[in-house]
């Protein structure tokens, strides 16, 4: 009877214990994303009571709507193609030579990941228009400046991905290869390129993703003429309040979306554990190695252009140099641009990227913990598959949806959150969530589980258990993530640009108001707004990259 | 037609990891490079195959291959684990290079080859589903098919278990005579090299110690450390050392190194001569072959010796012993 007992309060606890970790996050992923993201949808299908889904099919079959499609889908395609080519030779001068300066060049180029959209757009629009360094080229206003718009942000993705993996590749098989008469390109060809395939695709589906929901800078580049999914749903649900349309267009960006993360999921590369590995060591470039590092000088070059051209035009003031822009961001702007100075909305930005960061990471945490327990059930793990899928979604789901669902849903009892002060936090929290997943997840996966049964085999409870085994290989990765998830706050916009109030804005947000405001004064603070803001997301991720942990932004 | 080295040195980060090493290697003869791990033996074979730089001259019939990279040598390199690409078959593998060169009748030779390791149908195989030994004797057809003007092997049987290295050890040498390859192969087990090899080189601590054939080096090991290394129980030097010699019937030498089986218990009935070892059992210990003793040797001290299994001499027991020369090795 005893034992009995024993049986069963051990087959009821497993999932109780994952269900108890697990349950804090659904429920906040549930209130804070299903029920707006819902609601948003709903919208679309019920006018004034009545179930009519006929408008969102008459607006799929809008000729504007399949330019819109059609648009994203091409300029998404080239930029992820464009990012792809240019980063692989990066990855490998960044992550298999070891030069000077190699470290800085590094962290660098991460740089334009976490610089916010809005900041990228601005410095683009510097870069490239009429006034600008390359204004003679004509691309303001074009698809070749959205284009280089994603690449810049982009090409960051693929380093980071591509360059880990192979980083940790063994350079053995290469070396069994040229020993058996393959030059460098047939070894390249033959070996390397097969075995980094998993990451390169996995890299190119998560770019592809970023590209195709990328809010900001399409709506600062594009201009009205040019517009993605997601541009195009913010400018109906804000400017046209054409609600069916809105809601049809969220309905196929979200199922492309999880089309596209389940392609992605299963894709990621999953080391196989029979093989040991040993990771080369980066060794001295040689002759060979001089197009790589031509082709990473020339993205270090594109990297740099509108960053160097955004400085400098925030310096520039009537036709000499100053700080005057930067001197006026205590206050409003010319005409009443703005309700607070911009000071101020720094301030409100830091505030808000705390609570967001401490927010994002103790889901993280939470989610990281219940997806990589081991499983002892085929139902067990399917359980905790779908869990690791679900919190991938606000990834690509429209931030503008998702910032739209929280004014339309969350303004009424049960929840009603309209002053909270938290909102803003927790919506910039859900956008960064899958960051924080995705950084923790390989590093607990990482750990062997003998290492918690030997500890619990001397004697170490669950939570003993956790503290010798868990915690000192997460501590790092933990930190990094939640820098990585500061300064993703601090650069939202798609969410916060529908939740923020005028007198509580964030940067980007001020950025954005302050370009739309005529008034060369207003211009010039933008263009100081942008770099202080950059200049903060920057130092914050050089002192994540400082910490070294590979699977940082590896999605 | 042979690889000649001459004052090859390599460091690591400023780290010496071979000094100064002059080593031939005559065409069609198995080079066995032995030494413990991090005597820079295994760096040696990355720098002969060019995947180390190195200082000092490497050259190939008379050829200096300083300027000639990895792919151009036609030295195929087999690793300790294979290094099989995991993504292609076992035929796609063994005709990896064939295919390289665009060779025709691949798939006959692909077949001549898996025939030769033994791994006839073997072909649409994954390397994940292979056993290690099999992976190695994959490894060693797709290193062959090159026809390589010599054959670098880094430790090619140690990530086997014993039975199966001892078996695959002399399958090695079978196939390597069968195909007449010259052969330059690294390792730190001393049975293995005598199994594979015709030549030896002793390595320690990055420099070459002893080089030549491999009887040879085996009869006269260049010091205490080398014979030990070598698979000898014990080195004896001065009073001792002239004892065991004297009784072996062998002029006197600074230093000898004795195997453990060099000592018997003799069991024969009548006197022995003066120069005869006795001594007192210390312990005794079974294996399926012969009895294993420590005996504490007048005049000598703690030495090795067998009995064969049937005699039981237990520990406290006074004993002879005769020693047998051929398993002496005296060192100058």
């Amino acid at each position: 009877m005893a034992r009995h007992h024993h049986r069963l309060t051990h087959a009821v606890r497993r999932p109780a214990a994952l269900l108890a970790l697990a349950l804090l996050p659904v429920l906040v992923l549930g209130v804070f994303f299903l029920l707006p993201v819902s609601g948003m949808v709903a919208r679309g299908f019920w006018v004034e009571g009545d179930f009519v889904p006929g408008g969102v099919v008459e607006v799929l079959t809008r000729p504007r709507t399949g330019r819109v499609v059609w648009f994203t889908v091409w300029s998404a395609g080239t930029a992820t193609v464009v990012s792809v080519v240019l980063g692989l030779p990066a990855a490998y001068a960044l992550h298999r030579l070891d030069f000077p300066l190699r470290r800085l060049v590094r962290a660098g180029l991460l740089v334009p990941f976490v610089l916010p959209t809005v900041v990228v757009g601005v410095a683009f629009l510097e870069l490239l228009g009429e006034s600008g360094p390359l204004g003679f080229l004509g691309f303001d206003g074009t698809p070749v400046a959205i284009i280089a718009g994603l690449v810049f942000f982009n090409a960051a993705v693929v380093i980071r991905a591509v360059g880990a993996s192979w980083e940790s590749l063994d350079s053995r098989p290469a070396e069994a290869a040229a020993a058996l008469g393959a030059t460098p390109l047939q070894v390249f060809r033959t070996v390397t390129l097969p075995s980094l395939r998993p990451a390169i695709v996995s890299a190119a589906s998560v770019v592809f993703l970023f590209c195709a929901t990328s809010f900001g800078v399409v709506l600062t580049l594009g201009g009205t003429e040019y517009s993605s999914v997601e541009t195009e749903i913010y400018l109906l649900t804000t400017d046209l309040l054409d609600l069916p349309a809105a809601a049809a267009l969220s309905i196929i960006q979200l199922l492309a979306v999880v089309a596209l993360l389940a392609v992605a999921a299963r894709l990621r590369a999953s080391a196989d554990p029979s093989v040991t590995r040993v990771p080369a060591r980066p060794r001295r470039p040689a002759r060979a190695d001089l197009p790589q590092l031509v082709m990473t000088g020339l993205l270090l070059l594109l990297v740099a252009a509108p960053i160097v051209t955004l400085v400098l035009g925030s310096l520039r003031v009537g036709d000499g140099w100053g700080l005057a822009n930067y001197r006026a961001l205590d206050s409003t702007g010319s005409q009443q641009a703005l309700v607070v100075p911009v000071t101020e909305a720094l301030a409100t930005s830091l505030r808000t990227a705390v609570d967001a960061t401490w927010i994002s990471l103790t889901l993280g945490l939470l989610v990281a913990l219940a997806v990589t327990r081991r499983s002892r059930s085929r139902a067990e793990r399917s359980v905790r598959t779908v869990l690791d899928g679900f919190f991938m979604l606000p990834l690509g789901v429209s931030a503008a949806t998702l910032g739209f669902g929280f004014l339309i849903t969350l303004d009424r009892p049960p929840v009603d959150l309209r002053d909270s002060a938290l909102l803003v936090p927790i919506a910039q929290a859900l956008v960064a969530l899958p960051l924080v997943v995705r950084t923790l997840v390989p590093v607990l996966d990482g750990i062997d589980d003998r290492q918690r049964q030997a500890a619990a085999s001397l004697g170490a409870g669950p939570l003993r258990t956790l503290l010798t085994v868990d915690v000192p290989v997460l501590w790092k990765p933990l930190l990094a993530a939640s820098g990585f998830a500061f300064a993703a706050s601090l650069g939202e916009f798609g969410a916060t640009a529908f939740l923020a109030r005028d007198e509580s804005a964030t940067l980007p947000v001020v950025i954005f108001r302050l370009i739309g405001h005529p008034g060369a004064m207003n211009y010039g603070m933008a263009l100081a707004a942008s770099v202080v803001l950059a200049v903060t997301t920057a130092v914050v991720m050089f002192a994540v990259e400082r910490l070294r942990v590979p699977s940082l932004g590896a999605l | 037609m042979s690889l000649s080295l001459t004052g090859v040195s390599v460091d690591y980060d400023g780290v010496p990891a071979v000094v100064d090493v002059d080593l031939g290697l005559p065409a069609g003869q198995v080079l066995a490079v032995l030494g413990p791990s991090g005597s820079g033996k295994s760096t040696l074979l990355r720098a002969v195959a060019g995947l180390e730089p190195a200082r000092g001259t490497i050259a190939w019939a008379g050829q200096d291959l300083a300027g000639t990279p990895t792919h151009k040598r036609g030295f195929a390199l087999m690793f300790q684990d294979g290094q099989l690409f995991p993504h292609l078959t076992v035929a796609r593998n063994v005709g990896y290079a064939l295919r390289l060169r665009r060779a025709p009748d691949t798939e006959r030779r692909v077949t001549e080859l898996l025939e030769l390791v033994g791994l006839s149908g073997y072909g649409d195989r994954l390397p994940s589903t292979l056993s290690g030994g099999e992976r190695q004797r994959v490894a060693l057809a797709r290193s062959l098919a090159v026809e390589p003007r010599l054959l670098l092997l880094d430790e090619p049987l140690s990530a086997l278990d014993a039975g199966l290295r001892e078996r695959l050890a002399g399958e090695l040498r079978d196939i390597l005579v069968a195909a007449g390859t010259t052969a330059l192969m690294v390792t730190h087990d001393h049975d293995e090299a005598y199994t594979v090899a015709d030549r030896l080189a002793v390595m320690r601590a990055g420099r070459l110690v002893q080089s030549g054939a491999i009887d040879e080096v085996w009869a006269a090991p260049a010091d205490p450390e080398t014979a030990l290394f070598l698979g000898y129980a014990r080195v004896l030097e001065g009073t001792a050392a002239d004892r065991v010699l004297a009784a072996a019937g062998l002029r006197a030498a600074s230093a000898v190194a004795v195997r453990r089986s060099a000592l018997t218990v003799d069991v024969s009935e009548g006197s022995a001569g003066p120069e005869a070892l006795r001594g007192v059992v210390l312990s005794a210990r079974v294996t399926p072959d012969q009895v294993r003793l420590v005996v504490d040797v007048e005049g000598v001290g703690e030495l090795d010796a067998v009995a064969s299994v049937n005699t039981h001499p237990a520990p406290g027991e006074p004993v002879r012993l005769t020693v047998d020369p051929s398993r002496l090795a005296t060192i100058r």
